[in-house]
């Protein structure tokens, strides 16, 4: 499907962050949900974003991408210019699922904060976002997450910036007092490990969003796999395309993720 | 020319598909994926991700590499195995009226000639021997780059099977031919090419190769001259069927490979880029009927009018 760009702007002068809205009519993304980009000439492959936020504004119905330029996919995709279209495949895959009620604890680190902004637009106040950053100079999005009513904590790993060290500080010491339900879990696999243990050890629930390189993004090519704990107690592979990029943080086998 | 007129259709190894146009194993899984953008039905053939005897669990990710023009993948041959198939997936393919292509890959000469005789006993179309896969550590393609041995278990397994067999080809060879020979000789009833050549990527800042198993299968439009050449060569050799297969992505390059000899054609890594790229083939190649006056897809087979050298 082709969608109309209507804005695609650096998130952060001089970093390489980019916030593109589009407009997307019959695109009704669940958070943790992901798109499947088209990008140019030079690319075979689609380029997975997840969807950061969809929703409407004077009736027109808009989903947002946040995204780092890493290589020519991104790349091409921070050239788009407000007015032309991009291909896009989705919304794809099982996102997070949000609870009635809950007290939610949002963790990201790094590109992983973008999915879990559509969850503070649910959540709002009923969330807390803890947020990790390389540096001072890397720090975005925050005064979204606040705008829609969820607090904003900061953790840089040089401590330019809020405290020192990572998320899962933060994360230790806001499951000690207690009071939340759920844990959101975006970013890199270690950090995603460790959270992980630490729900486990407060009995927290957890859902993560896995990453894997991406071909098809509609199940058939099973490129995308992680390794899961079965219901039958076996290991097996499931697709982050279809099957997540969502899964309950107890399903992950960490130590294979690398 | 009215386009009533025109007959896609192609009689391959016997049985008759309604246009020359397939996809390619591994990359439609059983059909039911691409379900928002068509039904296998539409296609003359469907060949459904490789499947061995018992359930495989696949390789280690990271399975998927880009390359310039292609991709590299390194799948293992993850499956729920035949029998998985046949009871979860084949009523659905038969409810629509998919004619299906069962791509199957042993670990040993003895599981092809099983898996032969199980899926004898469907509704399957075809058999497709994967004697091609780069990706395991028994079986494919080991079996796939001897001619003695080609020939030896092409006629094994056609006598474990009632239906077609299409033996699916390697282009990691010294002399495509000689295989394509070795199959005939072994009973083939078609041959398809090509499967994906041995590749590696490496990630530069961690010195690590992109792919956990560090070498896979290469793929799409970089490898459509290899594939189109193989074909050609192959049409000269034998006088078998051919389902010509590799980095087809538009009408143009399926009408090139017809041309070079192919009866029918596949569709793989295009997909992954454009759900739609078989369906558009379809519709293109009718187009260049339409255009070109030509009244009968088969005329295109083999019209290529090489050089005299
Ligand atoms: C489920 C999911 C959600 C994602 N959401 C976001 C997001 O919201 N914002 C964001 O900035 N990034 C996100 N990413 C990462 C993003 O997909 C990669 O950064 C991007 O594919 C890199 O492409 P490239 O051409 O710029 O880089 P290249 O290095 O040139 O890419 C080469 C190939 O490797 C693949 N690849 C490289 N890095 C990754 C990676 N980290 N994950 C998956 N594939 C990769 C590319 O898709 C491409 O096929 C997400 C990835 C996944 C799997
Ligand atoms: C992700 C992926 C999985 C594949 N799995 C199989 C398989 O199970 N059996 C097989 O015979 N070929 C397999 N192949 C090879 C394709 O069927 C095809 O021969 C090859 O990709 C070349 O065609 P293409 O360039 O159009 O993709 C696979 C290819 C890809 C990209
Ligand atoms: S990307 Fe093909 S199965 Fe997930």
């Amino acid at each position: 499907m082709k969608y109309k760009i209507l804005s695609n702007t650096p998130l952060r002068e001089g970093l390489e962050l980019f916030d593109m809205r589009v407009c997307a009519p019959d695109f009704n993304a669940l958070p943790g949900q992901i798109a499947h980009f088209l990008c140019g000439e030079g690319t075979t492959l689609r380029r997975p974003l997840s969807v950061c936020d969809c929703y409407s504004q004077s009736g027109m119905q808009i989903a947002r991408f946040c995204y780092e330029v890493r290589g020519k996919g991104t790349k091409w995709i921070s050239e788009r210019i407000a007015g032309e279209e991009v291909d896009i495949l989705g919304p794809l895959g099982h996102g997070f699922e949000t609870v009635d009620g809950a007290k939610a604890v949002l963790v990201g680190g790094g590109i992983g904060i973008y999915p879990l902004m559509s969850l503070s637009r649910i959540y709002g106040k009923n969330a807390v976002a803890l947020l990790g950053f390389r540096d001072a100079a890397h720090i975005n999005l925050t005064e979204d997450f606040e705008a829609y009513g969820t607090e904003a904590r900061v953790i840089t790993d040089d401590g330019s910036s809020g405290r020192q060290g990572f998320v899962t500080v933060l994360l230790d010491e806001a499951l000690k007092s207690g009071g939340y339900d759920i844990i959101y879990v975006c970013g890199p696999k270690p950090m995603m490990a460790a959270v992980s243990k630490i729900a486990e050890k407060y009995g927290v629930r957890c859902q993560v969003s896995m990453e894997e390189h991406m071909a098809c993004g509609v199940g058939a090519c099973l490129g995308c796999v992680c390794q899961t704990m079965l219901a039958d107690g076996n290991h097996g592979y499931k697709r982050v395309c279809v099957d997540g990029p969502v899964f309950e943080s107890s399903e992950i086998i960490w130590e294979a993720a690398k | 020319m009215e386009q009533k007129n025109l007959d896609l259709s192609v009689n391959f190894a016997g049985v008759t598909l309604k246009n020359p146009v397939t996809t390619v194993s591994g990359t439609c899984g059983t059909g039911k994926e691409y379900a928002n953008f068509y039904s296998p039905e539409q296609l003359g053939a469907i060949s459904v991700k490789g499947m061995t005897l018992e359930p495989r669990d696949g390789n280690m990710p990271c399975r998927i590499a880009e390359t310039p023009a292609g991709m590299l993948n390194s799948i293992g041959l993850q499956n729920p195995g035949v029998h998985a198939f046949i009871k979860n997936e084949l009523p659905r393919l038969e409810k629509c009226g998919a004619v299906v292509i069962a791509n199957v890959a042993g670990n040993t000469e003895e599981d092809y000639c099983k898996i032969a005789e199980v899926i004898s006993e469907t509704s399957v179309a075809f058999l497709e021997m994967n004697i091609s896969c780069p990706n395991v550590n028994h079986g494919g393609a080991a079996f796939g780059t001897d001619a003695a041995t080609i020939e030896r278990l092409t006629k094994n397994v056609k006598a474990h099977c009632s239906k077609p067999v299409i033996v699916k080809l390697s282009p990691n060879v010294t002399s495509i031919t000689d295989m394509a020979k070795a199959a005939e000789s072994g009973g083939a009833d078609a041959i398809s090419l090509i499967n994906t050549l041995l590749g590696m990527r490496i990630d530069i800042k961690t010195k690590r190769p992109v792919l956990h198993r560090n070498v896979g299968g290469f793929s799409g439009p970089a490898v459509f001259p290899v594939a189109l050449r193989m074909v050609w060569q192959v049409r000269n050799a034998v006088s078998l069927p051919i389902l010509g297969i590799g980095g087809i992505s538009n009408a143009d390059d399926a009408i090139e490979m017809m041309m070079a000899g192919a009866d029918i054609i596949g569709v793989g890594t295009a997909m992954f880029a454009n759900p739609m790229a078989p369906i558009e083939i379809i519709d293109g190649i009718k187009q260049y009927m339409i255009k070109n006056g030509i009244e009968r897809v088969t005329d295109i087979t083999n019209s290529v009018i090489p050089w005299e050298n």
